[in-house]
């Protein structure tokens, strides 16, 4: 039988995180965009030996605060848990956060974002690599968070005409699901309307992320 | 704001109350009063330079430092800016005619990968309105590019600007081939972007790393003056 905590709603997740609430030899700190990837992965792999804190994931919207944010958290916990994996990955920090998990000795997510490592790093550098620099992403939480998280802090809500200086360079908003969710597309279709972008569709799964979990179980 | 509050004529205002209404003004983003504003100064018989410094770019610098406060957000300062560029376009050809002081040149664009210009926008007009001439080569520059405008503008200072961790170390390959060239010491790099920070402006070879727009004129300044009494010494 596999325990998970009870997931708080995405606003929670955006605004607060989401509390250690078990004790188990493995703590993942992770971003609050990514809880409900985590606890489906825990479940499904039955790893209840791996407990779940999560940061608030607007902290994406400072990346500057992410590092110190993630130290807390580690040295926080350290004591409680026989190891610790931080579930982010550079995410704008510049190697700042790599740097410091090093200092600490924990370890953390490779790549650039969670847009790389859900697609696997190695296909998101290679399409990169062949030109692809004009895609907006979301994820299943960012389509579900889309006003929350782009919406609204990009001032869109009050300043509609502030969208092409913000947007104006990009082409296409590249929807990368980790699930099959007809509802979720559609408002993912909806979002890239709303940001006058082309639409794509790409089903990634769980990408790096179940990899990157299954070796550190 | 109170909505008894009288609607303001700017043009009733006295040039002390008007360029603070355009403080104002520009804080909250308001392109046409700001366009509305420099009309009326210049009517005054002000010298264009003067509109630019002391109305426009007070303004700025009062919404760059809340910015840095994190009082203001990238809207907010997108709006000001807009309302800003109102202002210069009005301005920039009569700074011309004028013969506004020109402080320096700074060519200034996005490396090669990446398409965010935000910042590089706010610091090519910040740097304008601090009296350098701007020549902005856009976003997704392969060394190539940066090379030719060097050779093309001949500029005081090059900026390098990226929003991605993933892009930033291609600033480095820029100054690397500067190195090969021969070329890197003619130039002052300036680099900018919201994941550096100067750990890695000091480590790729750039001369400094500028936080804000408002840091990037302060630190081209003051190597135009560094160059300046370089000259003036040497």
């Amino acid at each position: 039988m596999t325990s998970n905590p009870a997931l708080p709603d995405d606003e929670t997740l955006t605004e607060s995180g989401l509390a250690a609430e078990q004790r188990g030899s493995i703590l993942l700190i992770a971003c609050g965009a990514l809880a409900h990837e985590i606890l489906a992965l825990k479940k499904l792999n039955g790893w209840d030996h791996m407990s779940l804190t999560c940061l608030p994931a607007k902290l994406h919207l400072y990346p500057e605060k992410i590092t110190d944010a993630v130290v807390e958290a580690v040295e926080k916990h350290r004591d409680d848990y026989g190891d610790i994996f931080v579930v982010y990955a550079d995410c704008g920090t510049g190697g700042q956060l790599q740097t410091k998990c090093e200092e600490l000795g924990v370890q953390m997510v490779e790549g650039p974002h969670c847009y790389s490592f859900f697609e696997g790093n190695d296909a998101f550098d290679a399409r990169s690599e062949a030109g692809e620099i004009t895609a907006f992403y979301l994820t299943d939480f960012l389509v579900r968070q889309f006003d929350a998280f782009i919406w609204k802090p990009m001032g869109l809500d009050r300043h509609p005409e502030l969208r092409d200086m913000i947007f104006g360079n990009y082409t296409k908003l590249v929807y990368q699901a980790q699930l099959e969710n007809p509802a979720l597309k559609e408002k993912a279709k909806d979002c890239a309307d709303r940001l006058g972008l082309a639409f794509e569709y790409r089903f990634t799964g769980y990408g790096d992320l179940a990899t990157t979990l299954a070796k550190h179980a | 704001m109170s909505d008894e509050e009288e609607d303001i004529i700017l043009s009733e205002l006295d040039d002390e109350e008007l360029v603070q209404q355009m403080f104002d003004d520009l804080y909250d983003g308001l392109k046409e009063e700001i366009e509305e504003g420099v009309n009326i100064l210049l009517e005054r018989k002000w010298m264009p330079y003067d509109i630019l410094t002391k109305a426009l770019v007070g303004g700025m610098t009062i919404v760059g430092k809340d910015f840095r406060d994190g009082i203001l957000f990238v809207p907010e300062v997108l709006l000001a800016a807009n309302a800003m560029k109102g202002g210069m376009a009005i301005l920039k050809p009569l700074l011309a005619e004028t013969g506004a002081p020109r402080v320096g040149k700074m060519v200034i664009g996005t490396v090669k990968g990446d398409i965010h210009d935000i910042g590089k926008n706010l610091v090519g007009m910040m740097m304008e309105g601090a009296g350098f001439e701007v020549i902005d080569i856009g976003i997704n520059n392969p060394v190539e590019n940066y090379l030719e405008s060097l050779e093309n503008e001949k500029p005081d200072i090059l900026g390098m600007s990226a929003l991605l961790t993933t892009t930033m170390p291609y600033m480095k390959v820029v100054i690397d081939t500067m190195v090969e060239q021969g070329i890197r010491d003619d130039y002052t790099v300036l680099v900018g972007g919201a994941p550096l920070n100067e750990e890695f402006g000091k480590a790729i070879g750039a001369d400094a790393y500028c936080r804000d727009a408002a840091v990037a004129v302060e630190t081209a300044k003051d190597f135009m003056s560094r160059k300046h009494n370089q000259g003036v010494t040497g």
